[in-house]
């Protein structure tokens, strides 16, 4: 309790919440089967509020983990019961804008496409875009390494970051990588990216600003099954051609954008291949025809092609919203991001429909094609008894699947505490020893965002849930 | 998502307070619409925190009275509703959790004689009549008058246009295209009764006769959006009763209205009016909607150019779903060009008697909404909601020659008016 009176002396009763009215908002994030509730929240105003919380953290040996707008699937910024979340939506400025060097200095409270609208002016953007793009932060961005449609072409979050400024676990102060993308030595903050908020919290972004296409040419291609729709995807990328983003969305997924914005998709496809090519006018042109010929050869029945930017963004928006659309279609899902290899797309897509099948839970796809990125959606109603478990037990069954086609369990999303059991089908026991010792050198005490990413541990599930009627019976365990 | 409230204990308004809950995914793509996110950056100030929240008092491990500030905080703007692509209903569920927390909450005195006086005046033209006149009596006592009376006072026009009596019917002009009912509101009667003459005017020249009933009342939607629902009940019920049966439609002027009849189904869940209401709420249309639906008859051409920025009413935009109408009919009138603000989802922070209530959140927004209207150089403001009207028109007076701030119809009505 000396922690939260020395809070008390820090921060004003305006910004510092304790009561379980204030707490509650703050109980999950994009991820509401798992909740926690902390100790305290704190709104802090400046970097220094931020690196004196964490210290105070530190001192007394408490939880803590940053938190911009809480829109993580993998429950990553879901709180650690009795510690500290740090919201940082108030350090939401943009330092510097450099167009001439193509780079942005910004607080890590900035949301993603407010760098890119600060950017518009000088026709450069940020370009990693997920699809929360419009909230979620850059912070956040940073620790899950968060991709998005159109990181096919350019990468990853971490390929867009030259510099972090950070403060870790035990109150240190460090800045890692330059203004510079090449760096001499290790890539530190390459390194940072993906921490999961393990090692502190990030202060302050430098991001690579990229110029804006000269051109998009956006193309609707509708087939008549989702798997070939998938192999149509590793056609065109076997061609030689790079779009921008390959997108693939089932029926159920583009019922329920529909549902939310009136996205004008093809009726009655099975499988919606959206591909966007951008760059230059002359070499956009040559790459359209290429594609087109390359759709046909696979199949697809009907073609159509965004006439204007507000028919594009239309497209963009129902795909975009589909994850949370799908609220429309049932009370609960969960939602994974395991990867597979682009040419295995096909055969994925149907040992999904067989599991899905075989448990008789609906499944709905709207994924990264383009990078082999699954995204099933499993839907469920947690008010009956035993759904949620079962629900479980398919993403499980679909993680194995991707690890075994030699993919990962996560390509965005993180590990969180969603996908943690998991991490021992892609990593030996060595390799987590490995990660966990390089963890421990930067955060002794592990108290930043602990119980996540690295398997064992209380489930926060299991203090909402209970435990899994299989693990009550010694069946299966959670290590 | 998933809760253990008890549906049992909620009564008739089970489907509002429970819809919203179950449906919220927590994705938090209705963060950046917010204007009390925007304006105080905590999660406890969004509509998805306030869902989590209105769960916890529902499920009764959080005390209603702890959740009141932030339940008093939302403007009831509805712009998370468009945002939100899962479907949550958050406005029913506002609507009918302010109901229920207005039962059970302690209410302090100063919180009682405001509301008392702003609900028993303007919803009655004639008392709010009297009311703005005596208001301004008590503008020189302002020093000595309780705080929460302030920002009313600060409202107050300057001065009150003539009274306008309009007719019992209206006749159309030329061939006869339809009979609708028209609402005349309240408050907007006294402060803008050209409102009311300007929609007759157009509804006339497009073929419409208009029944102006001698006994309707206010529609209750400035009680029921703040949670006081007997006072709302009353008049609507004279409302309801004064519309006969056999008109198009009931034509609202005032976004706030229709959006409040609109939510009669709430207000009278479980009343034994409720299946008359839900077919009145089914009849009411916006006017613009309604003139975009008839056709709108080509209105001629300005004089001279016009660049005219249009306004999204929250309770039009977000809570009927209508965008798409008042452009339409703007776009018709020749040599008049039609600007977009930037952020034209974020609330001017009229919200009802929000402005009144929570005088600063108002204030910050309305001073923001007029930086944006202003930045494409308009002429003209136009808008369909007399509580933004008055909003717009205070946080303009501090520019240079602001542009003036007219409804929609009423832009309409000059037009035709060129002729005769």
């Amino acid at each position: 309790m000396e922690l939260l009176y020395a809070l008390g002396k820090l921060y004003p009763s305006t910004r510092l919440f304790t009561r379980k009215s204030q707490l509650v908002a703050y109980e999950s994030d994009g991820l509401t089967a798992f909740r926690a509730e902390p100790l305290a929240v704190v709104v802090p105003e400046s970097q220094e509020e931020v690196i004196e919380t964490v210290r105070l953290c530190y001192q007394s040996q408490t939880p803590f983990l940053a938190r911009g707008s809480g829109t993580s699937l993998s429950g990553g910024s879901m709180p650690v019961e009795g510690g500290i979340v740090i919201t940082l939506n108030r350090l939401n400025h943009i330092l510097r804008m450099d167009p001439e060097n193509r780079l942005a200095v910004v607080e890590t409270g900035v949301v993603n496409l407010k760098v890119s609208q600060a950017a518009a002016p000088h026709g450069l953007y940020y370009a990693p875009d997920p699809s929360s793009q419009q909230i979620c932060t850059i912070g956040g961005n940073l620790a899950f390494n968060s991709g998005g449609a159109h990181c096919l072409k350019y990468g990853m979050t971490a390929n867009h970051v030259l510099g972090i400024k950070a403060v870790l676990a035990d109150g240190e102060v460090v800045e890692l990588g330059s203004e510079s993308a090449d760096t001499v030595g290790p890539d530190a903050a390459g390194f940072f990216c993906g921490n999961e908020g393990l090692f502190g919290v990030a202060l302050e972004a430098t991001l690579r600003l990229t110029p804006k296409p000269q051109r998009y040419c956006t193309v609707l291609a509708a087939y008549d099954s989702l798997e070939k729709a998938g192999h149509a995807v590793s056609v065109v990328v076997e061609s030689g051609l790079l779009p921008g983003a390959m997108e693939i969305m089932d029926r159920l997924s583009m019922d329920a954008a529909e549902a939310a914005v009136k996205a004008g998709y093809p009726k009655d496809a099975q499988g919606l291949l959206i591909t966007e090519l951008e760059g230059e006018k002359e070499a956009v042109e040559e790459d359209f025809k290429q594609l087109l010929f390359l759709i046909e050869k696979t199949g697809a029945y009907e073609t159509r092609i965004a006439k204007d930017e507000e028919e594009r963004l239309m497209i963009w928006k129902g795909r975009k919203s589909a994850f949370s659309a799908v609220g429309q279609l049932s009370p609960d899902y969960l939602v994974q991001d395991g990867v597979v290899p682009r040419s295995r797309l096909g055969e994925a897509l149907a040992k999904i429909k067989e599991y899905s099948k075989e448990a008789g839970i609906a499944v709905a796809n709207v994924f990264h094609a383009g990078d082999g990125n699954l995204h099933p959606l499993i839907m469920f109603d947690g008010k009956k008894d035993g759904t949620l478990e079962r629900a479980e037990a398919l993403a499980g069954r679909i993680l194995t699947m991707c690890v075994q086609m030699g993919g990962s369990i996560t390509g965005e999303h993180g590990v969180g505490v969603e996908k943690k059991k998991y991490l021992p089908e892609m990593f030996s026991e060595i390799d987590i020893d490995c990660m966990k010792r390089v963890r421990r050198a930067i955060d002794p005490l592990e108290i930043a965002n602990p119980g996540k990413l690295f398997p064992g541990g209380e489930a926060p599930a299991l203090t909402t849930h209970g435990a899994h009627p299989l693990e009550k019976a010694g069946i299966i365990s959670r290590e | 998502m998933q809760h253990v409230i008890d549906k049992k204990s909620l009564g008739p308004k089970v489907n509002a307070l429970t819809q919203g809950v179950e449906a919220c995914v927590h994705c938090g793509f209705c963060l950046p619409t917010c204007p009390t996110y925007d304006t105080l950056g905590a999660e406890i100030d969004s509509p998805r925190g306030r869902i989590f929240l209105m769960k916890e008092v529902l499920e009764g491990s959080v005390p209603m009275e702890e959740a009141l500030d932030p339940i008093d905080n939302c403007l009831g703007c509805d712009a998370c509703v468009t945002a939100c692509p899962s479907g949550v209903e958050y406005d029913h569920l506002i609507t009918a959790f302010r109901a229920k927390a207005e039962k059970e909450r302690r209410k302090p005195l100063g919180r009682r004689i405001l509301r008392s006086m702003i609900l028993n005046t303007l919803p009655y033209p004639y008392k709010a009549r009297l009311a703005f006149k005596m208001g301004k009596l008590a503008i020189p006592l302002s020093a000595i008058l309780p705080k929460s009376l302030k920002p009313a006072l600060g409202l107050l026009p300057r001065s009150l246009p003539a009274k306008d009596s309009i007719p019992e019917i209206y006749p159309a002009k030329g061939e006869k295209r339809g009979r609708v009912a028209l609402l005349a509101g309240c408050v907007q009667q006294v402060l803008a009764p050209e409102i009311n003459r300007a929609s007759l005017e157009v509804l006339s020249a497009n073929g419409i006769e208009t029944f102006i009933p001698r006994d309707q009342a206010c529609c209750g939607a400035l009680a029921l959006h703040t949670g006081v629902e007997k006072e709302a009940r009353k008049t609507a019920r004279q409302l309801i009763q004064s519309i006969p049966e056999n008109m198009d439609a009931l034509i609202t002027n005032a976004a706030g209205c229709g959006s409040g009849i609109n939510e009669y189904s709430i207000l009278f869940a479980g009343e034994k009016e409720e299946s008359e209401a839900r077919t009145l709420a089914g009849k009411t249309k916006d006017i613009s909607t309604y003139l975009n639906e008839i056709g709108l008859l080509s209105p001629p051409e300005l004089p001279k150019p016009l660049r005219v920025v249009y306004h999204d009413a929250c309770h039009l935009a977000h809570a009927q779903k209508e965008r798409k109408a008042p452009r339409l009919l703007l776009n018709a009138i020749s040599n008049l060009s039609l600007l977009e603000p930037p952020d034209w989802e974020i609330c001017c922070g009229s919200a009802g008697i929000y402005n009144i209530e929570k005088p600063e959140l108002a204030k910050q927004l309305g001073q923001t909404k007029a930086q944006n209207l202003l930045s494409t150089e308009p002429d003209v403001v136009a808008l369909g909601n007399i509580g933004c009207m008055t909003q717009i028109e205070k946080h303009l007076e501090s520019y240079e020659s602001p542009p003036p701030v007219l409804h929609t119809v009423q832009i309409l009505a000059s037009a035709y008016n060129q002729d005769s």
